[in-house]
């Protein structure tokens, strides 16, 4: 009798047990796809792309000639335009987070703004260009520039920024805050004080993610007016620019095979400094991890 | 309490929007003084001009004039000639408007921009800066088609024909469905065919067909496949001459077909194919800013050099001089 029970359990335990493996498999699996086409990918633009990518070609301007063209003017551009996104798309997006999650109140309007916002989060990329256009280079005058760039790339990113650091926000224990007004401090105190620093980290991980959008977008950058082929480097927020995508994808359409390579050294390079903001932007996050 | 910080927050916004506009306004100030600055440099070529030029449209266009730019820049350093691509039609929207110099195009200005730039003020000027030779390639393990006549090509690309295989057009061919490749339909080369190929009917579309920007995607596509065929500029054939095999054009009963090549095209043997590479000039950015008319001189004396290193075909020198002339009696 005991023993029946005994291999009764046994067995349905082997099937779960089973089951538990094949699931850790598929899931493991699952793991290997993403990054099975990241090495495919590293490996195709490193063999591509490393004949062509060199000091000189990091700082030249671009060239008809694969040999002597370069991504100097991409780079640079790219670097402007990011502080301008950066400085931008985080003001306006964490000063947005604060308001909705600890000022506003908890109506049907604020809900209204908090749905939409994350609506705007799936607008195709194309759409905020077109916006840029009509307000940025038309309205506000700005033209083919920088700056009209620069924010139109703001507020695509915007709503990505604003919804991680409302989440950012919202994680931060209220027995933190409430032991902080205990204390007689007031909101803005409480704010700059305790929630802003607690929430750091995720608000960074946002705007990482982020930003790493915004710098291997190009259709919205084409249509506000960046340059394709520019011997400049822009000099004041109202300074023509041109960017590492639009560089490397005006690359890719030539004819001649040697462009596909020097496409590829772009790449490379185009990676490089997207892992290196990365690896800053997480530098920072630890740090303030350890305060906390 | 709470309503006075948001009225601040809401303020400085503005306040940062206001400063930010003021910016734009002082910047057009800056550019107008930039360009009389350049203007009194003088007007001969020789001499040092300043100031920008914008130059945008046709990315068919766009290899010659960054070739141009490129060896410019070297001569008049301080000239900031910028060059983008945003297609013929988004070319023109800029310079119907009067945004910029110099506006590239593989097609001719339509009637709708003219009556736009009218409307503006803005005179525009063709230049022809290089011709290309559309081809119709098949994959190179295509082994039955070396020519076809126009009347075939409608057959194969026409919305209305109701050939779908190889033996509809010819019964000798096998009975193969036929796969098209062509450039999407906002690119100039697709107008182009669609103007003297097509007479602006409809092409075949669906499963058959295959659309895209990127030309070097339609010649992967055609080479592995021998029942494809398609088109686009001279120098995506020339840099894949091995993978591709070019069909000569018969244009009319009793001509012979031709075959693009840098003679037949140059000579306009090769036609009805063979199409002109433009750039519009403003005419007034010409007159008034010296770097323009300088890099607009230097376009017509160096156009041929560049047309060929980029894989276009040159005009014979005299156009190019005819144009020059034409060019400097703006001026007067």
């Amino acid at each position: 009798m005991l023993g029946q029970n005994e291999q009764g359990i046994k067995k349905r335990m082997e099937g779960r047990v089973l089951l538990n493996k094949i699931l850790m498999v598929l899931f493991f699996l699952a793991t290997t796809v993403g990054l099975v086409f990241l090495v495919l990918l590293f490996y195709r633009v490193l063999t591509q792309g490393i004949g062509y990518l060199n000091w000189n070609f990091i700082t030249s301007f671009p060239a008809p000639y694969p040999e002597k063209a370069g991504l100097w003017a991409g780079v640079m551009g790219s670097i402007f335009l990011m502080l301008i996104v950066a400085v931008f798309a985080v003001i306006v997006g964490v000063s947005t987070a604060i308001y909705l999650e600890e000022y506003a109140k908890q109506n049907k309007f604020t809900d209204f703004i908090r749905v939409n916002i994350q609506n705007l989060a799936g607008v195709p990329s194309i759409v905020f260009g077109l916006l840029g256009l009509t307000f940025f280079v038309y309205m506000f005058n700005f033209g083919y520039t920088l700056i009209a760039g620069g924010l139109t790339m703001a507020l695509l990113i915007l709503p990505v920024i604003v919804v991680s650091a409302q989440e950012a926000i919202r994680s931060v224990p209220s027995e933190i805050k409430e032991a902080s007004y205990g204390m007689g401090a007031s909101k803005w105190q409480t704010i700059a004080r305790v929630i802003l620093p607690a929430s750091i980290p995720g608000i960074l991980t946002g705007t990482i993610i982020a930003l790493s959008r915004a710098i291997g977008e190009t259709a919205p950058l084409i249509i506000v007016g960046a340059a394709t082929a520019i011997f400049t480097l822009p000099d004041s927020l109202l300074a023509k620019y041109t960017v590492m995508p639009i560089q490397i994808y005006n690359w890719t359409g030539r004819p001649q095979e040697e462009w596909q390579y020097v496409a590829g050294a772009g790449i490379i390079v185009l990676l490089a400094i997207l892992l290196l903001m990365n690896s800053i932007a997480v530098i920072i996050r630890n740090k303030y991890q350890r305060r906390l | 309490m709470k309503n006075f910080k948001s009225l601040a927050l809401m303020l400085a916004f503005i306040l940062v929007v206001g400063v930010l506009a003021a910016c734009g306004g002082s910047n057009s100030d800056e550019e107008a003084t930039d360009n009389s600055g350049g203007e009194s440099s003088g007007d001969s070529g020789s001499e040092e001009v300043s100031g920008p030029v914008a130059i945008d449209g046709s990315s068919t266009v766009f290899p010659i004039m960054e070739n141009l730019v490129y060896t410019y820049s070297q001569e008049q350093p301080e000239v900031n000639a910028t060059v983008n691509s945003s297609g013929s039609g988004g070319g023109f929207k800029k310079s119907t408007k009067g945004e910029i110099d110099l506006s590239n195009a593989s097609r001719e200005i339509k009637e709708e921009e003219m009556a736009q730039a009218e409307e503006n003020d803005v005179q525009l000027e063709p230049l022809t800066l290089a011709y290309d030779g559309l081809s119709v390639v098949v994959s190179a393990e295509n082994d039955f088609v070396d020519q076809l006549s126009i009347e075939q090509l409608k057959q194969i690309f026409l919305d209305s024909s109701e050939a779908t295989k190889w033996s509809d057009i010819n019964p000798e061919w096998p009975d193969e469905t036929i796969k098209i490749f062509s450039p999407g339909h906002d690119s100039g080369t697709f107008d182009y065919f669609n103007e003297v190929i097509l007479e602006e009917n409809p092409m075949k579309e669906g499963e058959n067909t295959t659309l895209s920007e990127d030309d070097n995607v339609l010649v992967r596509g055609i080479e592995n496949d021998p029942n494809a065929i398609g088109f686009f500029g001279y120098a995506y054939y020339a840099e894949n001459k091995d993978a591709l095999k070019v069909l000569g054009i018969q244009d009319g009963e009793d001509a012979e077909a031709v075959k693009p090549s840098g003679d037949t095209i140059q000579s306009g043997e090769y036609t009805p194919l063979s199409r002109p590479l433009f750039t519009y000039v403003n005419v007034n950015a010409y007159k008034e800013k010296a770097q323009v008319r300088d890099f607009v001189e230097y376009t017509l004396n160096n156009a041929g050099k560049a047309a060929e290193e980029v894989g276009y075909v040159a005009l014979p020198d005299e156009k190019y001089q005819e144009q020059l002339d034409t060019v400097k009696s703006w001026a007067e």
